[in-house]
Order: structure tokens, then C-alpha cells, then sequence
């Protein structure tokens, strides 16, 4: 069964508080070298085929991603 | 006058919004997200609480109620709608209102008495108020830090369509201290604070929310 | 290979792991001899969860028995023994509340185990017929800047306020304490309280041969495996948890939508009885409800809706997962039934079918993996009667009073000492935490934290309301279990009357050590003793409660901490007393009862010296029982603006908390010793501010009562400070800086917090108090 992956992120622009305390968390942790930490969500859906990634596309922006703070990549995985 | 509130699952001050209206001197209707039906009511209100557990973006699932199909539609058509908290949150995700709530910038859920200053009169539920009037109404909220592109927010400003901003201190990090923002037409309102929880005195910080009740009621009127 | 009952008759010298599961020798051999069989794994699972130290109470049963032994105030509508005990409280209302531990489960994960012990215990309210109306988080921590406590406490406010806030819950009280011995085992106490009429009680019971059983709610996964069992009766390393048990993960969503169905379910008379899956999930609801109803059920495992379909049906009958509840439903209900759960979205699914056989049998696979006599799985468990050894340490930790400990002499010393006290942890502002939770949900809460009992109307039309508080002091314990228990007791029946109130009940969660230590066991006898004298001199029923052992690391055990709620009827709450000063004009101030110089297990000693030593204050239960109808009189009668009771910190603290949330002055006389008057920490004693108006009536009624009043100052609303005559005044301002920076300082910048440099902090300058 196709896989699609959504993975959504804030907009580079909106605040991030969450990536921010991770970010801060680190070196606590004994991390170094990191720079910055962005926070999002990755989506896993199984389709029927045929695939119709416009719907998809639809799908996401609709429901998955908020367009006002959020932008989204999707991917097809290879079967 | 009749007032209908709208119960998801997981909402929590619906009962409170009923009994806000009824103190006002409003009819309470209760109103299924499951039913498209507004039961002729004059009003909605879109209680806070956690619409579906907050699931994926807070109010992101009860945008796509039934209910609310009929809801965006009247609104359009000058139906007074005020969203409280979450329900502020399910507005913007229903594009009645611009912009988005997000995470509280400290990362904490935070319960606050707060002061309000109310910026528009001219509102379905803020004609009672004084322009300018500061009020003592209740925060609750963890998601509730307002963003919007800088143009969005400079067009809310130069409109006068910031509603209630807060004073003495910002509990969320919501940019430009924006508590809560109308439609064009100014009867689509929402904002994070819950006047609902300020209408008596004995349960509240104060008596400054019922104003929002009773104003939605004099504006059915005339 | 299914372990079938024909299996294990077959093989009836299979070699079974008890003792990994928790089971002793005799008490395997116990469970051979009951079944006349080796039993199955699935039996031995259910047995050895359900004879664990959590389920059955095998210690402290022998002990927990003086409860029973109370007499049975008539307000008692269901007492010990049901999932919660249920009071009268006057006009066909109904009033349920217990509170639990979640401890263990709290060190390992603290923002689960927290969130999933507000979960547990708002069901055990549920199942009783109630609607959850308020819960209460007394919570205990290792010192305030230890690493661990930075990682523990965080975690477990945000658990409390997540899962509690999503219910829809007001969280009206509480306490925040910090110790050394909790360091490693936090304590994390949830009380819920509920609401009905009396005709809406339900009992935990299958009655009625033929009747179905219903689970209902989330489906079942692999939480919580082996969490009851393994994880409560075992004591940490001192290097930490090894073992990593699976905990498990609460949806207050999923719980809340239960709720509202549950209450649909109620209105609409579909259940004949109904239990919650708690510790030992379907173990202890299939055994408890079939033991305590016809006898017998039979259950066909298979039906049960799972998330994950690879567990064993060992796993399944252990399975922890949260949001379930089980109902005893007519056949000619079940539709109506199922059509309310299908309307919220709740997984609902028959599993078994109640009859009067005395067994309780489970099928898996359509073979017979369970059959045994329910009661001696729910009820008949083993009963220890554990050594007691009063600690060798004990006279040796008496001597050593306090009363040689150095103490400041001058009024500058004084001054500092003030201030260095209400910034300490234990005294200082809490708002860092209790901000974190709702307590406007549901519009009735009328007094919460930080005022002394958190108070909620139950009726609006009369204004019938409850007030409960939740106390404890692990350091009084520590010097004397049986004064300390009293001590806790009366601390919280004192809060209760301070907001106006007449106390009504009791119920206790019992924080101790190991039970396999003598020294933590006659603790706990000794606790235990002093709280059924004491209920019985307050003329108070304990409805129920719980016990939590094995809070200890190596053989270190934490100060005995038992948490003592109680709950009280107040017939207007309009009429409540809350402790804000200047509220009225012309306030004088008094101070009920008397003041000795009691500092053994104080908040002066400690926070100071770290000191532990010398007696606990001494208990007068008379004195407390006339200071309480003086105070619940007083607020009937509308004669006292304001009133706070003392306790930790003593009279200067109850001044400073008093003043700080009226923001207003008062100018207070004290006598030769002020020190002692400031820091005493005697018992039967509270702050009383009223109009000199009524002070003739207000001294008349103390009189009848034959309860000390002395007048020790007045309110000063146009100044504002707290000045302690002839000695120093420190302005509201400088008390307020120190009373609420203590704990931002410390917590601010803890993991998931904003840290610091990284995002903007907000400005608000609100008042903290």
C-alpha cells in the first residue's frame, strides 16, 4: 500500500518556543554546536491507489498544516 | 432573546457561557456540533475548552463540524458569533477571523485574572462598554499567543478591529498585546480571555464580562 | 500455546515464576490449594497483581480496621469499602471525595504519572454516580534546588494542569512542599471531589444473573504492564530507576468525553452497577464486581478492543491503559446504552455476563484460561500482621529540641528573619505552580488556593456549597506518627472551618517507608491510631482513602507523611470567610487560642538550622473542635471579614499571606517574646480580622466556646506595611518581592520552560498574590 509522508513546520517568521527550549536544553544536556532547534510534525498516511497526489496536496493544506503559520512538504514514498 | 451555545466534544465552559447569558437576561439554547441546525437562536457562542482534545491544532477538527458549516454561512450573513478561547481558536481556523493562536510564547498553560482594555465599542458583543474602558476578566489558556502576518496585523489596527488588547502585562506573548479581534462587519468576534467566568461576584474576578452578554442582547434588539 | 485450566491440570509441576511476579511461597501454595491446581498464567497474573501491596493492602489491613471501627455519623451515605465514600450534605445532595497517591509512577515519568493519577481518581469519583466538580494536588518534593526536583516538579505541575484542565476541573487546592527525604520519591496526592443526588449513587457491584457487563471507553494496549505489582512494591536504588516499567499514558480527552457519557448513562438508569479500570485493570474490575454482586461472571476475553492486537491475554487482564470503565448492564438497557456511547464516540463492548455460580471464569480463544472464587482474588488476599519496632532513634531525635537552637534577639534581625522566611520554598508564593491550573471551570469555585480551604457552591439557587483542605506535615510525623496524624488532622478540619464550613469528613492518604522496615511500620500503626482517635474525638467518619508504601531509596524511608482531607458543608456560600485583609474598614485583628513555645518540626527550625528535633506541638482536639464552630458560627452570623488559620511558619506568615492578598497594612502589638509569638508553631490557633463593630458579639461567642481572643492589631489599608510595633515594618512591596520570587527563580528556567536568552520573557507585572 502507497505510503505519503506530510511533514509540517511552522513558518520560518513564527515564533517557536518549543524548538527555542529544546534549543536551550541542550547544552544543560551537554550538547554543543547545535544552532538552532525547529519543532514540527511529520505525518505518515497509507492511500489506496492510484495515488493522487493533488488531492493529497488538498488533503494537507486543508487539514494537516495551517496556511496561516504553517507550510508543509509531501512525499510519495517509493514503494 | 435567544443565544445558542455551541457544545463540541471536550468543550468545558459551555454550561458557563449558558449561565453568562442567562444572568444577562438571555435565553441559553444548547447547540450539538453534530446538528446543523442553529435552532433559530439570534446569536452563537463558541465556547473555551479543549474541542477535541486539542488533537492536531487546537480547534482544527470542530472547524469541520456540522454545525459550523451553518455557522460560518450565517456570519457571513451578519449572524453576532463570539468565540472564546477555543473558540477564538476554531474562528481563525474557520477563516472568520485572520491570523492563528499558538503555544503560549513561555510554554506554560496559565490561569490569570487579567486587565483588558476594550479598544472597539462598535461590535456585536462590546457596544455596552466605553471605548478605552479597562476591565478585569480571566486568562486561561496554553495555546493562546496570537501571531498574523505584519500586514494582516497593521490592517486590524488601522480598522480598529483589535477588539480587547491586554493591559498591565501580556499573559501569552500575543503580538501587539492583541487579546482578541473582530470581522469587517463587527459581528464575528474573538478573544482568549473568558468574560464568561466575570459575571458574578461571587465566582469571579468580577462582573466585567457580562457586558459582552448584554451588549449581543440591545443590538438583537435594535 | 494457550495456558488453558486443562493445560495446568495437565501439568501440574510446571515451573511458574511467582516470586519475580511478587508472590511469596506460602502464598503461591495458598492459591494452589484455593484452585486445587497449579493455576494458569493468566491466574497467576491476576493473582499476583491483585495480592500486591497496592491492590490488597496486605499490611496496613489489620491497621485501616480502627476506621471501620468509627462510629457511623449519619451523614455517611456509603463508607469505607465502595470506590469512594459518599456524605450527606443537605437537600437531597450528595457529596463524594477520596484522594490517592500516584508516587511511584511520578519519579519514573512525572507528566504522566501525575496526569494519570488526576485520571484514576476522577474515575473513582465517576463511579460512583457523581459529576467531578474540583480536585486538589497536595504534592511533595526533594529540596527545591536539587537537579532531580528540577526535573520532577516541572513535569508533574504540567501533568496536573494538562490532564486536569482538559477535564474541565477546577483545581482549588493543594500544597507544594519540599524535604530532603522526598528527594527520589516525590509524593504526588490527587483529591477529586463529586457531586450528585443522593437517588444518583452507584455501587461497584454485579448483581443480577443474566446482566451483562459492558467495558467501555479507550481501548486496551500494553500500559502500565506489571506497573501496579512491580512498580509500587518496589523501592528505587539509590542510583535510580533500573528498571524502566512501561507507565501509562493518559487522554484527558478520551476521559472527559467519558465523563459527559457516563452522566448520560447515569441520568438514563442504564446501569445496575459499574467499576473503573484503575491499578490491575480488567483483574480488579472483573474480580471486584463479580465478587461483590450475584458471585459469578463469565467473561469471553476475545471481545475486549484492543490498540494492540499482539498481547497475550496475560497482558490483557493486566493492561493499565487508561479511560475504562466497566458496567453491569440489563439486557433490555444495553441498546439505550450503546446508543448514548455511540452518540459521544465511545468504543462500548459487551465482554461478559454476570450469573450466580460463585466463579469467575474468562475464556480466551473459546478455551478456558481463568476460573477461580472471585473473593479470594479481590478479597481474601493476604493479611500481614508486619513486625513493629519503634525507632531506635526516636528518643535521641526528641531530645534534641530546638529550643537550644540560636534565635534572633534584635528587631533587625527579626526583620531579616521575616523576609528570609516567606522567600524560603516551603512558605513562599506558589503561584508559579497553581497558575498552571484552571480554577474557573465550571463557574462554582468560590475559594482556591491560596486561601485555606477551596471552596465550591453546589446549588445556586441556595448557595449550598462544600469547602475541603488537604494537610500534612512529614516532620511532625517523623518526631511523634500518632501526634503528627492528629496534628494533620486537625490542621485541615481548622482550614475547613476558618472559610466558614462545619467539617463532615475524613479521608487519608498515607505516605510511608517500607513496610518490611519495623521502624516504618510502627509509623504507620501509630498514624493510623492517631487518626481514628482523633476522627472519633472530632466526631468525623473516614469514608475512605489509601496507602502508599515503599516511598523510599536503599533503606532510607521518607518522614511519615500522612495527608489528611477533610471536607465540610457550608449552607451559603456567600457567607464564606476568605483571608484577604481590607476588605472592610476599621478591621481589628485577633488571634484565636494560645501560643506556647512550640518549635519541634518547625518551618523555623528547619529553614534556618536544618533542624529536626524535640515534639511536635501538642494536640488539643477540644480546642480545636471549639476554635472551628467559633470560626463556622462567626461566618454564619457574618461577623469576621477575614480569617486565615496558622500553621507552617506560625502567626508571622499568616500576617504576611494576609496582608499580601489584600494588599493592605496592619499594625500588630506583640508581646515580650516576639519571636515566640511570630514563629511558634502551636496548634488550635487561627487570624481573625473583623469590624470593630462586631467585636462585642464576635468576643461573646469565643466566651461560650471558652476560646482565648486576643486582640493584636488592626488593619491599616492607607498603609501600607506590615508593622510589628516597637519592632520593624518591612512595606508591602519589599515582603511581596521576596513572598513571590522564590519560585520563578528556581523554575523559570527548568526543561520546556522558556530558558533564558532564548525567547523573549513576558512582562506582566500582575500581583502574584
Amino acid at each position: 500500500m502507497p505510503r505519503v509522508v506530510v511533514d509540517v513546520m511552522l513558518k520560518p517568521e513564527i515564533l517557536d518556543p518549543q524548538g527555542s527550549a529544546i534549543l536551550g536544553a541542550l547544552p544543560r544536556l551537554g550538547f554543543d554546536g547545535v544552532r538552532s532547534v525547529r519543532q514540527g510534525k511529520h505525518f505518515e498516511l497509507e492511500v489506496d491507489e492510484p495515488v493522487d497526489e493533488a488531492r493529497l496536496r488538498e488533503l494537507a493544506d486543508t487539514l494537516l498544516a495551517n496556511s496561516v503559520i504553517e507550510e508543509f512538504t509531501l512525499q510519495v514514498m517509493p514503494l | 432573546m435567544k443565544i445558542g451555545v455551541v457544545t463540541f466534544p471536550g468543550s468545558l465552559d459551555d454550561r458557563d457561557a449558558r449561565r453568562a447569558i442567562r444572568v444577562a437576561g438571555g435565553e441559553p439554547v444548547a447547540l450539538w456540533h453534530g446538528d446543523a441546525t442553529l435552532r433559530g437562536v439570534d446569536a452563537v457562542v463558541l465556547p473555551g475548552g479543549f474541542s477535541y482534545g486539542d488533537y492536531l491544532r487546537c480547534g482544527a477538527i470542530a472547524r469541520f463540524a456540522p454545525v459550523m458549516q451553518t455557522v460560518i454561512d450565517r456570519a457571513g450573513r451578519g449572524l453576532p458569533v463570539l468565540g472564546i478561547c477555543n473558540g477564538f481558536q476554531i474562528l481563525c481556523e474557520s477563516h472568520l477571523l485572520p491570523g492563528a493562536l499558538t503555544r503560549n510564547a513561555h510554554l506554560h498553560f496559565r490561569n490569570r485574572d487579567q486587565r483588558l482594555r476594550v479598544e472597539n465599542t462598535a461590535t456585536s458583543w462590546t457596544s455596552g462598554y466605553r471605548q478605552g474602558e479597562e476591565i478585569v476578566v480571566p486568562v486561561k489558556n496554553g495555546e493562546g499567543c496570537f501571531v498574523a502576518a505584519p500586514d494582516v496585523l497593521d490592517r486590524l489596527e488601522g480598522e480598529g478591529r483589535v477588539v480587547v488588547r491586554y493591559a498591565d502585562g501580556n499573559p501569552n506573548g500575543s503580538v501587539r498585546d492583541i487579546a482578541g479581534i473582530c470581522n469587517d462587519r463587527g459581528n464575528v468576534v474573538g478573544l482568549m480571555p473568558h468574560p464568561e467566568h466575570a459575571v458574578e461576584k461571587l465566582t469571579g474576578p468580577s462582573i466585567d464580562g457580562l457586558g459582552f452578554f448584554t451588549s449581543v442582547l440591545t443590538a438583537a434588539v435594535s | 500455546m494457550i495456558d488453558s485450566v486443562q493445560n495446568a491440570r495437565d501439568t501440574p509441576d510446571h515451573p511458574q515464576p511467582y516470586s519475580e511476579l511478587g508472590l511469596k511461597s506460602e502464598e503461591y501454595h495458598r492459591i494452589r490449594d484455593i484452585l486445587g491446581r497449579r493455576p494458569t498464567s493468566s491466574e497467576l497474573a491476576m493473582y499476583s497483581v491483585m495480592w500486591s501491596e497496592h491492590c490488597s493492602y496486605k499490611s496496613s489491613k489489620v491497621h485501616l480496621r480502627q476506621f471501620g471501627d468509627l462510629p457511623q455519623s449519619e451523614a455517611l451515605l456509603v463508607g469505607i469499602g465502595e470506590n469512594a465514600g459518599v456524605v450527606d450534605i443537605g437537600d437531597g445532595y450528595a457529596v463524594t471525595f477520596k484522594i490517592e497517591s500516584h508516587n511511584h509512577p511520578s519519579y519514573v515519568e512525572p507528566y504522566q504519572g501525575a496526569a494519570t493519577g488526576i485520571g484514576g481518581i476522577v474515575r473513582d469519583i465517576l463511579t460512583m454516580g457523581a459529576r467531578p466538580v474540583a480536585v486538589m494536588d497536595p504534592l511533595r518534593f526533594g529540596p527545591a534546588d536539587a537537579p532531580d526536583t528540577q526535573r520532577v516538579l516541572p513535569g508533574v505541575v504540567a501533568g496536573i494542569g494538562g490532564y486536569g484542565n482538559c477535564l474541565g476541573l477546577p483545581n482549588i487546592g493543594g500544597e507544594v512542599v519540599f524535604d530532603d527525604g522526598y528527594l527520589g520519591n516525590p509524593l504526588v496526592n490527587a483529591l477529586c471531589v463529586g457531586v450528585m443526588r443522593h437517588e444518583d449513587i452507584r455501587l461497584a457491584k454485579a448483581t443480577g444473573a443474566g446482566n451483562v457487563v459492558i467495558l467501555f471507553g479507550a481501548r486496551t494496549g500494553g500500559d502500565g504492564i506489571g506497573g501496579v505489582s512491580v512498580l509500587a512494591s518496589e523501592t528505587f536504588a539509590a542510583d535510580g530507576p533500573k528498571k524502566r516499567p512501561s507507565v501509562q499514558v493518559g487522554d484527558p480527552f478520551t476521559e472527559k468525553v467519558l465523563i459527559e457519557c457516563c452522566l448520560e448513562i447515569f441520568a438514563a438508569d442504564l446501569v445496575v452497577g459499574i467499576q473503573d479500570l484503575g491499578g490491575a485493570g480488567l483483574s480488579c474490575a472483573t474480580t471486584e464486581l463479580s465478587s461483590a454482586g450475584s458471585g459469578g461472571m463469565h467473561v469471553v476475553l476475545d471481545r475486549v478492543p484492543l490498540r494492540d492486537e499482539t498481547l497475550a491475554p496475560e497482558e490483557i487482564l493486566m493492561s493499565e491503559s487508561q479511560e475504562r470503565m466497566c458496567a453491569v448492564v440489563r439486557p433490555s438497557a444495553v441498546d439505550s446504552f450503546m446508543e448514548i456511547c455511540a452518540r459521544w464516540e465511545i468504543t462500548a463492548t459487551v465482554i461478559a455476563e454476570v450469573n450466580d455460580s460463585g466463579r469467575l471464569t474468562i475464556d480466551w480463544r473459546d478455551e478456558r484460561i481463568v476460573d477461580v472464587p472471585p473473593k479470594t482474588v479481590a478479597h481474601e488476599g493476604p493479611v500481614y500482621e508486619r513486625p513493629l519496632a519503634r525507632p531506635l532513634d526516636l528518643d535521641d531525635l526528641r531530645a534534641d529540641d530546638p529550643a537550644h537552637l540560636p534565635r534572633p534577639s534584635t528587631s533587625e534581625e527579626l526583620r531579616a528573619l521575616l523576609l528570609r522566611m516567606v522567600g524560603s520554598p516551603n512558605l513562599c508564593a506558589k503561584t508559579w505552580v497553581t497558575e498552571q491550573y484552571d480554577r474557573y471551570v465550571q463557574g462554582n469555585t468560590v475559594l482556591a488556593q491560596p486561601e485555606d480551604a477551596g471552596v465550591v457552591r453546589v446549588d445556586e439557587s441556595t448557595g449550598l456549597g462544600v469547602a475541603v483542605a488537604t494537610d500534612g506535615n512529614g516532620r511532625f510525623a517523623r518526631l511523634d506518627p500518632y501526634a503528627g496524624a492528629q496534628l494533620a488532622l486537625a490542621e485541615a478540619y481548622r482550614n475547613v472551618a476558618t472559610t466558614g464550613a462545619r467539617p463532615l469528613a475524613v479521608t487519608n492518604c498515607l505516605n510511608f517507608g517500607s513496610p518490611e522496615d519495623p521502624a516504618v511500620m510502627w509509623q504507620f500503626a501509630e498514624a493510623v491510631r492517631g487518626l481514628a482517635d482523633g476522627c472519633r474525638a472530632l466526631g468525623l467518619p473516614v469514608t475512605g482513602g489509601n496507602v502508599s508504601f515503599y516511598n523510599q531509596t536503599g533503606d532510607k524511608a521518607i518522614n511519615p507523611t500522612p495527608i489528611i482531607g477533610v471536607l465540610g458543608v457550608i449552607g451559603d456560600v456567600a457567607r464564606r470567610t476568605p483571608m484577604a485583609f481590607g476588605s472592610v474598614p476599621d478591621e481589628v485583628l485577633l488571634l484565636l487560642g494560645d501560643t506556647y513555645p512550640e518549635f519541634g518540626g518547625s518551618e523555623w527550625a528547619w529553614s534556618e538550622h536544618h533542624h529536626l528535633g524535640g515534639r511536635p506541638p501538642a494536640v488539643d482536639l477540644g480546642r480545636e473542635r471549639a476554635v472551628a464552630e467559633v470560626l463556622a458560627s462567626a461566618a454564619e452570623e457574618g461577623l469576621v471579614s477575614a480569617a486565615h488559620d496558622l500553621s507552617d511558619g506560625g502567626l508571622a506568615q499568616a500576617l504576611v499571606e494576609c496582608c499580601l492578598r489584600g494588599d493592605v497594612g496592619a499594625l500588630v502589638h506583640l508581646d515580650e517574646d516576639p519571636f515566640m509569638a511570630l514563629y511558634a508553631e502551636s496548634a488550635g490557633r487561627a487570624l481573625v480580622a473583623l469590624p470593630a463593630g462586631r467585636l462585642g458579639r464576635f468576643t461573646e461567642l469565643c466566651q461560650e466556646h471558652a476560646v482565648p481572643a486576643t486582640q493584636i492589631g488592626t488593619v491599616r489599608p492607607d498603609h501600607p506595611e506590615l508593622t510589628m510595633a516597637g519592632q520593624f515594618g518591612v512595606p508591602l512591596t519589599e515582603l511581596r518581592s521576596a513572598y513571590t520570587g522564590t519560585l520563578p527563580a528556581l523554575f523559570g528556567a527548568a526543561v520546556g520552560a522558556t530558558p533564558p536568552g532564548g525567547v523573549e520573557q513576558d512582562h506582566d507585572v500582575t500581583a502574584e498574590v
